[in-house]
């Protein structure tokens, strides 16, 4: 039991962590390419400036998420010993595919990028940018395909006793994939999009190198309203899916014991006992759960210990609600979040409209403190889509509790969850650092030589 | 041949090609406190593997990536049976990984020297651990019918794996050596070559002892001895090769004669291992093997199209990456 709880622990850490940087390292290259891109085309230097000051930024994140995924793809055969047997031959397609897709690619053509700015031609210098950057999502697709076959398992039978693919078309075309894939890119492009938002208004307060901030503002802003609002869409279809593929992790979202009257009210905030499987106040907004669910103003949805007696019928008895509060909670934070983001992006285009930027200071001052949000939100809807899904690893076909490697002792467990976490903890603290360090440095505006780039690039303030 | 038998030779190839590529990689950051004697020095060392080593690693992860869609019990088997020695050898991936990146971020000394001892241990590390790991999968470990190893400490560490350990990361050592002396100038390539020569000896000594331990706790010679013995023979041909071509300063044919040895001997583990892909100390009935071990048929179909796709642009395009950044690393040109 307690091998399981380690188990558990490190992988929420690790993924949580890891997952830090996935999304900022998608979001930037995103916007360090569209930079770049700009360059290339308009042949101003200031886009030059801008896709080398962001760059320096994105390879120190994109370092660590490189390093932390290593973790994750040995992390399911060390800890999951028994998962990696049931499901290894539908599972580990994907991962190797994203190994062999994406990973050599991201990595071939950024070490190409940062060494090949005298190397190579601008054009094909760009190039190697955007491979970077359709890499880091080909990475997200792949891995996805394998997250949603947890969700949702599809192509596949059983098998000598394990799951066998019998069809591949089915695990990309996976419902779930379809619409987890496009809420994750929108919230990564977002996570980039309000790290640069964020920096830049901070620049732009203290009066600093304006004229780059402020373009990197506005285009950051552009994709940050254009990724909020696809958030919300792709948010909403997967709130629906849900109700079809996953009932009882929507109703752990939702806090919802009994079946709702109909049409169904949504609770933004509950006190939930989950001993006693009720809650004991509740701030509900009638509607809006229907809507939610099914976009329209009426339907009912099914409560938990509806789907616990069903659950019970179809797979045999034991407990299959999930942690409602954490379920409940990580919901409304992502949501929230996301709220905040779209909001306040559509003021700053607004602001930047009426050429009132530079002098809202309030404004300027809440978009450093936005660059948490969609951290929060990522970290959030991954933890709903976990946690929701317990007691299942595999939705339907296998129990987490099966899942753990059987040999492998609580010492050991204990030992790597402690000097993994450890090294995340100095990880995160010289992130930190090198980031503030290169921010307060600002756009170095050298002599067009820029030697530090092009010859010496392990040297400071260069690349790598 | 079956898929699942062609799968295996993937694996290897895969393997092949980690420890070809990231192999001189830990060897030039095994140097960085070996060879170098001062900052610039290192610096140049550092910046001969900066646009490849990234990409090398993903050898290794594609590797890992490749047992698990194929192979999943072995897969299961090894990375919760070697649960220690791996996270060992994570630990360093990471601490090497983020060290290159964060080493000249920062002027301060006390900075760049502490990331430089990270690189050094995490390319230290790696190739020690892999080498005890394939050594000890080749002498068996105690796996039980379930396919788990319930492994103590003799088990993965004994007198031979150390021995094999040894060997592995001195024959990354000396591929890291031939690297900077194709890849750089002066009186850095001179001491490469020269602290090379000398480490051919230590090189040809651990193999030999190795493979005579090999014959004593394997059936490395008694398993298709038909191809082994010939190869172990071309390994000892290729390293004693590599004696003279450094004398003749031919330095692309010493690199290439070192990573011949290093394929070799990475191939030879492969040919003594086939069809088994995990030895049980215990029972040979408990041994996983290719097809025991395997995915279904049509996993293994979708993949090998996959593969077979994708593995030739991967392949074009990193030796296009060599090709951009053939030039040596120039110590003059990093003065800034």
């Amino acid at each position: 039991m307690s091998e399981l709880i380690l188990a558990r622990l490190q992988f929420g850490t690790t993924t949580i962590f890891h997952f830090l940087f996935v999304p900022m390292s998608i979001g930037l290259v995103f916007l360090v390419a569209l930079m770049e891109t700009l360059y290339v085309v308009k042949k101003q230097e200031v886009y030059l400036k801008m896709a080398k000051f962001w760059g320096h930024l994105f390879l120190i994140n994109f370092a660590v998420g490189v390093v932390t995924g290593i973790i994750q793809e040995f992390q399911f055969g060390m800890n999951w010993s028994e998962y990696s047997r049931f499901v290894g031959d539908v599972f580990g397609a994907p991962l190797a595919i994203e190994a062999l897709l994406a990973f050599f690619m991201e990595s071939t053509f950024i070490g190409l990028w940062i060494f090949g700015w005298k190397k190579l031609s601008p054009k094909v210098h760009l190039a190697c940018i955007w491979l970077v950057a359709i890499g880091t999502m080909l990475s997200a697709l792949w891995i996805l395909a394998a997250n949603s076959f947890m969700q949702e398992p599809v192509g596949f039978v059983i098998q000598n006793g394990r799951a066998e693919m019998n069809d591949f078309f089915a695990l990309l075309t996976n419902p779930q994939l379809l619409v987890e894939y496009p809420h994750v890119i929108f919230g990564a492009l977002a996570t980039g999009a309000f790290f640069i938002a964020g920096v830049s208004a901070f620049k732009i307060r203290k009066n600093l190198q304006v004229d780059i901030f402020k373009k990197s503002f506005n285009i950051a802003l552009i994709i940050g309203l254009i990724s909020g609002l696809g958030i919300s869409i792709s948010g909403h279809t997967q709130a629906q899916h849900l109700m079809e593929s996953q009932p009882m992790k929507m109703a752990a979202s939702e806090g919802l014991w009994e079946d709702s009257e109909d049409p169904a009210a949504w609770s933004a905030f509950a006190i939930i006992d989950e001993e006693t499987q009720r809650n004991t106040f509740e701030l509900n907004f009638p509607y809006a759960l229907s809507f939610l669910a099914y976009s329209k103003f009426g339907g009912n949805v099914r409560g938990m210990n509806t789907l616990q007696a069903e659950y019970e019928a179809t797979y045999g008895e034991g407990n299959y609600i999930p942690p409602v509060n954490a379920t409940f909670w990580s919901f409304r934070i992502m949501v929230g979040a996301g709220g905040v983001m779209i909001l306040l992006s559509a003021v700053g285009l607004f602001l930047t409209y009426r050429k009132k930027l530079e002098t809202s200071k309030f404004y300027l001052h809440t978009m450093v403190w936005l660059i948490a949000f969609p951290f929060v939100a990522n970290t959030a809807g991954w933890v709903m889509t976990e946690i929701g899904r317990q007691p299942w690893t595999v939705f339907g076909l296998m129990t987490t509790s099966a899942a753990v490697s059987p040999n492998v002792s609580t010492q050991a467990l204990l030992f790597s969850l402690i000097a993994f976490t450890l090294v995340y903890a100095i990880l995160a603290i010289v992130l930190v650092f090198l980031f503030l360090r290169e921010i307060r440095k600002g756009v170095v505006y050298s002599t067009a030589e820029d030697p530090q780039v092009s010859i010496d690039p392990f040297n400071k303030g260069a690349y790598r | 041949m079956e898929l699942s038998e062609l799968w295996f030779i993937l694996v290897a190839v895969l393997f092949i090609g980690f420890f070809f590529l990231e192999g001189f990689d830990f060897g030039v950051g095994m140097a960085t406190r070996t060879l170098a004697r001062n900052d610039i020095e290192r610096r140049m060392l550092v910046n001969t593997i900066g646009p490849f080593w990234d990409a090398n690693e993903v050898w290794l992860l594609t590797a890992g990536g490749a047992i698990f869609a194929a192979f999943p019990h072995w897969y299961a088997t090894m990375f919760s049976g070697y649960y220690i020695p791996l996270v060992f050898v994570l630990l360093a991936l990471i601490g090497r990984g983020v060290a290159f990146e964060f080493r000249g971020k920062e002027k301060a000394q006390q900075w760049k020297n502490s990331w430089d001892w990270v690189i050094f241990i995490g390319s230290v590390l790696p190739p020690f651990l892999f080498g005890v790991l394939f050594t000890s999968i080749l002498r068996g470990m105690p796996i039980d019918a379930n396919m788990n190893i319930y492994a103590g400490f003799t088990d993965y560490v004994n007198v031979y794996s150390v021995i094999g350990g040894i060997t592995v990361t001195l024959l990354c050592y000396l591929h890291g050596l031939m690297f900077v002396t194709l890849k750089t100038v002066g009186e850095l390539r001179e001491r490469a070559s020269k602290q090379g020569q000398k480490l051919i000896y230590a090189v040809l000594a651990s193999l030999v002892l190795f493979v005579g331990l090999s014959y004593f706790e394997t059936n490395l010679f008694t398993v298709r001895a038909g191809v082994t013995i010939p190869l172990i023979g071309l390994i000892v041909l290729a390293y004693s090769s590599v004696i003279i071509l450094l004398a003749k300063k031919r330095d692309a044919l010493s690199f290439t004669m070192s990573g011949l040895g290093i394929m070799m001997t990475v191939g030879l583990l492969f040919v003594a291992l086939f069809p088994r892909v995990m030895i049980s100390s215990i029972t040979s009935a408990n041994d996983l093997t290719v097809y025991s071990a395997a995915s279904g048929d049509y996993s293994l179909k979708v993949m090998t199209i996959v593969a077979v796709t994708l593995l030739p642009f991967v392949i074009g395009y990193q030796i296009w990456s060599y090709y951009v950044f053939r030039k040596r690393v120039n110590g003059k040109d990093m003065i800034y």
